[in-house]
């Protein structure tokens, strides 16, 4: 910790700042029973969160309304609610520009809403945390959990964390703070669940105690100046340079893209350190191997035990995080496989695209299974695709 | 004993599906079994059908979403099956065999010889709960049905302890509670009948009792009640 470190000291609302480290692996935690959105209301207000800007659409707005409940109770800066998400990711822009650290919450249509403000989040190097509960975003209207939205944003320049249950939402809203504050990184990131399978699922979560926080936001670590675009590192705003078309403007916003690139994988060596890797495996030098992230993966869970059960053993592959995506170690975790499934929670096959674009030999990715428009995907549906493809009765489209 | 038990409650907004399901599963999670509750619904508003889902077992359990293949199936209002306000059709569908089927009815439904004949082929019974009339005779008031069905299966089918139940209402109804704009309304309306949180807890536990009564008679009446 630097000089005038704020470690071990009392917030307003009598929390003792400790140690991010001490706070993730060593404090006592105690066993809850709750919903996705109550533990995003405790892990808000453990994190020091200094705004948020809210604006309702299901299923976040649970999660909101609960850390309007934290500012009321004192343990959020300020807290307001926003006049639609494109707004709120501009009022979430400003205070970050402004030094605060800033968290706000949203879901499909809102998500798309406040699309335009996320790349530039990126690339005003501004770390906020926004948590993405996931739901159906085309017609016919749907409000039940659908990824698509999350192919969308993967090349906005944030880092991405995909949720696979509560306990992972309360890690990852913490730990996500501290990945993306460094120097070195200092980017938006997203958090990621399924709507409704984590936000509104009651589950088994342990939880530190409510009388520590993490440290707040220290604006001073910024790599570029607060508040302040038209003076070097970056001069990002001003009017002759930015605008005006010649080579050296072009240059710089390829640099500059370029750079928001290298500090999503500059992210890998914090986020591997205090989320123990970037990918999950299990079984994974079986030659029938499930990978995906998120609720697929626990679904994918179900359904390996019941393969097990008819002798057939799969092994599973979690990716924690979208940005950065584990390339490296997807290709080892993989190398042995003969046949990699890729079940998602989309119509369009995303993941499974990622997948076959960082992998030798891609004809053994199967694109599936799909279900979409908020359709769940029970275990048996896994299984079924699985016994197809073994049995040779399914075409295995090559991409 | 079955190694996983899955309920599906199906019934219309604002009768509480969503409130039992959380409750249920809260009360399993305190006898120290895995459990997992969630629901689905469209717009939130009353009587537009809404379903929700609670899976206990002894080990870990992961999955979650809609529940296509339950062990239990619990219709709350008649109109799930006579109006088909359910998502999932037939309102037994993927119900596996010799589970249950309880529906809230005071007389038996007329379900057509197909129904009839298929859930017969299944080996599942139907188990009738006049759970609206018990709520309103015990508790006085329609919104306490889903305490007489909770308690209905829990005598069908021993699935939790009655003690266990009584400390995951007083986590619900206890202390103070966040939930969305219609379920918050229902808690205040239901919090101005009863005018005290006990006597609301209280009133919910006789409504439970009553449920729990007819459930352990039920059971006497089957050749292979499913005990969990």
């Amino acid at each position: 910790m630097e000089a005038n470190s704020v470690i071990g000291t009392i917030n307003k609302k009598g929390q003792k700042i400790v140690d991010p480290e001490y706070l993730f692996f060593e404090a006592p935690r105690q066993q809850h029973f709750m919903t996705g959105s109550e533990v995003v209301r405790e892990a808000i207000r453990r994190a020091s969160v200094d705004i948020s800007v809210a604006y309702p659409i299901t299923p976040q707005s649970e999660a909101a309304a609960m850390v309007g409940d934290l500012y009321v109770e004192g343990y959020v800066g300020d807290y307001f609610r926003g006049e639609s998400e494109f707004a709120v990711m501009s009022q979430c822009a400003g205070a970050s520009f402004g030094g605060a650290r800033v968290f706000t919450t949203t879901s499909g249509p809102g998500t798309l809403r406040a699309y335009e403000n996320f790349p530039m989040w990126a690339g005003s190097r501004l770390p906020i945390l926004i948590n993405v509960m996931v739901r159906g975003i085309n017609s016919p209207l749907n409000i039940q959990p659908d990824t698509l939205e999350l192919g969308m944003i993967l090349d906005t320049g944030m880092l991405i964390w995909h949720a696979e249950t509560a306990q992972e939402l309360l890690d990852y809203l913490l730990k996500g703070y501290i990945v993306a504050e460094e120097p070195d990184v200092h980017l938006p990131i997203a958090i990621v669940i399924d709507g409704f399978f984590v936000s509104h699922t009651k589950d088994m979560v342990m939880i530190p105690s409510a009388d520590i926080a993490l440290p707040p936001y220290n604006p001073y670590r910024s790599p570029v100046p607060c508040m302040d675009m038209e003076v070097p590192p970056v001069r990002m705003m001003r009017d002759p340079f930015v605008m005006k078309s010649n080579y050296i403007s072009y240059a710089t916003h390829a640099s500059w893209q370029q750079e928001i690139r290298a500090a999503i994988e500059r992210s890998r060596k914090h986020t591997i350190r205090l989320i123990g890797g970037l990918i999950e495996e299990e079984n994974s030098d079986a030659e029938i191997l499930i990978v995906s992230s998120g609720t697929a993966v626990a679904q994918g869970r179900e359904a390996i035990r019941l393969l097990a059960e008819e002798g057939i053993r799969v092994g599973i592959v979690k990716v924690k995080t979208l940005r950065p995506f584990p390339h490296e170690e997807i290709r080892q975790a993989t190398k042995n496989a003969k046949l990699i499934f890729v079940p998602e929670f989309n119509v369009v096959g995303w993941m499974a695209r990622e997948i076959k674009a960082v992998i030798p030999d891609n004809h053994r990715v199967i694109d599936g299974p799909h279900v979409a428009g908020g359709m769940t995907m029970p275990p048996e549906v896994i299984v079924e695709e699985i016994k197809k493809v073994l049995a040779g009765k399914k075409e295995v489209v090559h991409g | 004993m079955r190694k996983r038990v899955n309920i599906r409650m199906s019934g219309l907004g604002g009768q509480g599906v969503v409130t039992s399901a959380h409750v249920l599963a809260t009360a399993a999670s305190k006898e120290g079994k895995h459990a997992i509750s969630n629901p689905f619904f469209g717009a939130e508003k009353r009587m537009a059908p809404a379903e929700s889902y609670v899976r206990i077992a002894g080990e870990r359990i992961y999955d979650r979403g809609e529940l296509v293949y339950p062990d239990v199936i619990m219709v709350f209002h008649p109109q799930v099956i006579t109006l088909g306000k359910c998502y999932t059709m037939p309102f037994y569908s993927g119900i596996k065999a010799g589970g249950i089927l309880m529906i809230n009815s005071d007389e038996p439904l007329p379900l057509s010889n197909d129904d009839l004949g298929f859930l017969d082929k299944m080996n599942v019974p139907i188990f009738y709960v006049p759970a609206t009339t018990l709520a309103v005779e015990i508790a006085g008031t329609e919104l306490a049905t889903n305490m007489s069905m909770l308690g209905a299966l829990m005598g069908a089918t021993k699935i939790v302890a009655m003690e266990a139940m009584e400390a995951a209402l007083q986590d619900r109804f206890g202390k103070k509670y966040v939930a969305s704009g219609g379920t918050a309304t229902l808690d205040e309306a239901i919090k101005k009948k009863f005018a005290k949180k006990e006597q609301l807890l209280a009133k919910n536990m006789d409504t439970i009792r009553r449920g729990f009564d007819l459930g352990v008679a039920w059971a006497e009446t089957i050749k292979t009640p499913m005990l969990v």
